[in-house]
């Protein structure tokens, strides 16, 4: 079986990208839940995966060997990212600027660069049930989760489960890679303005990417129109939507899934489910 | 000395600009004679890293001291690094804050006074 990728992204943050992800991946029981939001990963909360191992991502930074280095900065010059600072006596390197492109170690004449590996983050692997679980962590203060996405990527690259991404917010770069290969995307939103905006962002990135998409609006209820206005003009199929309720908010406050609380909810995470997988499918 | 001034402009009488980073120029200053460069500040179109890349452009230049105002983390290191004292600019324009700077009348600025403007790629 081809392996399926569902992904899960919003522009906007806060629409219910974690509470759409998490109940989608346990309605379809047997699926593979991935957590891509490295900066605030917050799946886990909801699911309590058992955590069978950890590992770190490594990233590779500039050091410089003095006893080769003529100061010709060459290498700050090659840095776009402003990570190195030419003074009088060194090269100044601000790891957490660095996106490690390599480019200083490339372009210097007296080789006078090693690349030294730097721990960013964390990826987590567990279960729970039938449900497989991975989730990434970024450390605080670094400059791009992306080497965490790609080595999450190889990770569920073979397996034979539904895989469900819960995207990080935006449509960033983390975004992108989170994403890529999504067989469908599902795009949550909220029936506000601002939710429509960033909506919009978020189409126009998955239109980009050439990708299949559907949206969800979550907290429905007093102004939907906005949204099924918009989706009726772009030609995208609204595939849910998960009512606005004080109950559904409180326990989500207390970590709970929204299916194991409201029957109405779980009937519709199964419709949803079934009608993605049929898209999948078509 | 070599002062250099984040400015909105491009002459003595111009206003400061309170960023540093992505301030549109820096004027820099001989305080003796009151001569002055301008530079074009590049890093302002970039995306992250504007910090560190007009510091670079202003110790090339051999400045011997900066007034700006919102100086950022990155910056203020290479800055202490290169020993080069940062004052802290009056909302006024590059001529009355040499001045003020001359008279010793400019607040010295020791820690970075913005957290930084981190962009998510």
């Amino acid at each position: 079986m081809e392996r399926i990728k569902i992904s899960v992204l919003s522009g906007k943050g806060g629409t219910g990208k974690t509470t759409v992800s998490v109940n989608l991946a346990k309605t379809l029981k047997e699926s593979f839940y991935v957590d891509c939001d490295v900066e605030e990963p917050n799946g886990y909360l909801f699911l309590n995966p058992k955590i069978e191992y950890e590992k770190d991502v490594n990233v590779l930074i500039p050091e410089i060997d003095y006893d080769k280095c003529t100061l010709c900065g060459e290498c700050v010059k090659a840095c776009r990212f402003g990570a190195m600072t030419k003074l009088i006596k060194k090269i100044l390197v601000f790891d957490h600027l660095c996106h490690s492109c390599g480019a200083c170690y490339e372009i210097c004449p007296y080789n006078a660069i090693r690349e030294v590996p730097k721990k960013i983050g964390t990826i987590r692997k567990g279960k729970v049930d039938a449900l497989d679980f991975i989730d990434g962590r970024l450390n605080y203060g670094e400059a791009t989760g992306v080497p965490i996405l790609r080595e999450i990527n190889k990770m569920v690259k073979d397996v034979a489960k539904p895989v469900i991404v819960d995207s990080p917010p935006g449509t960033s770069c983390s975004v992108v890679h989170s994403i890529e290969g999504s067989d469908f995307c599902m795009l949550v939103t909220e029936p506000t303005p601002y939710g429509l905006h960033d909506l919009d962002l978020a189409v126009q990135l998955v239109k980009e990417m050439k990708m299949p998409m559907g949206i969800v609006i979550n907290k429905a209820g007093e102004r939907d129109e906005l949204i099924e206005e918009y989706s009726q003009k772009e030609g995208i199929r609204v595939l849910a939507k998960i009512p606005f309720k004080r109950e559904l908010a409180q326990a989500y406050s207390t970590g709970k899934l929204l299916i194991e609380v409201d029957e109405e909810i779980k009937n519709i995470f199964e419709r949803l489910a079934k009608d993605v997988l049929g898209l999948i499918e078509k | 000395m070599k002062v250099a001034v984040s400015s909105q402009g491009k002459t003595l009488e111009s206003h400061v600009d309170t960023r540093f980073g992505r301030a549109q120029f820096f004027i820099i200053v001989d305080d003796e004679t009151m001569d002055y460069k301008v530079v074009d500040n590049l890093a302002v179109a970039q995306s992250s890293g504007a910090g560190t890349k007009a510091a670079q452009t202003l110790l090339d230049e051999g400045i011997e001291a900066l007034i700006s105002s919102n100086v950022g983390p990155n910056a203020m290191e290479v800055f202490k690094a290169a020993e080069i004292p940062v004052y802290k600019a009056v909302d006024k324009d590059v001529k009355t804050n040499i001045e003020l700077f001359k008279k010793g009348e400019l607040e010295k600025i020791t820690e970075p006074t913005n957290k930084g403007h981190h962009h998510h790629w």
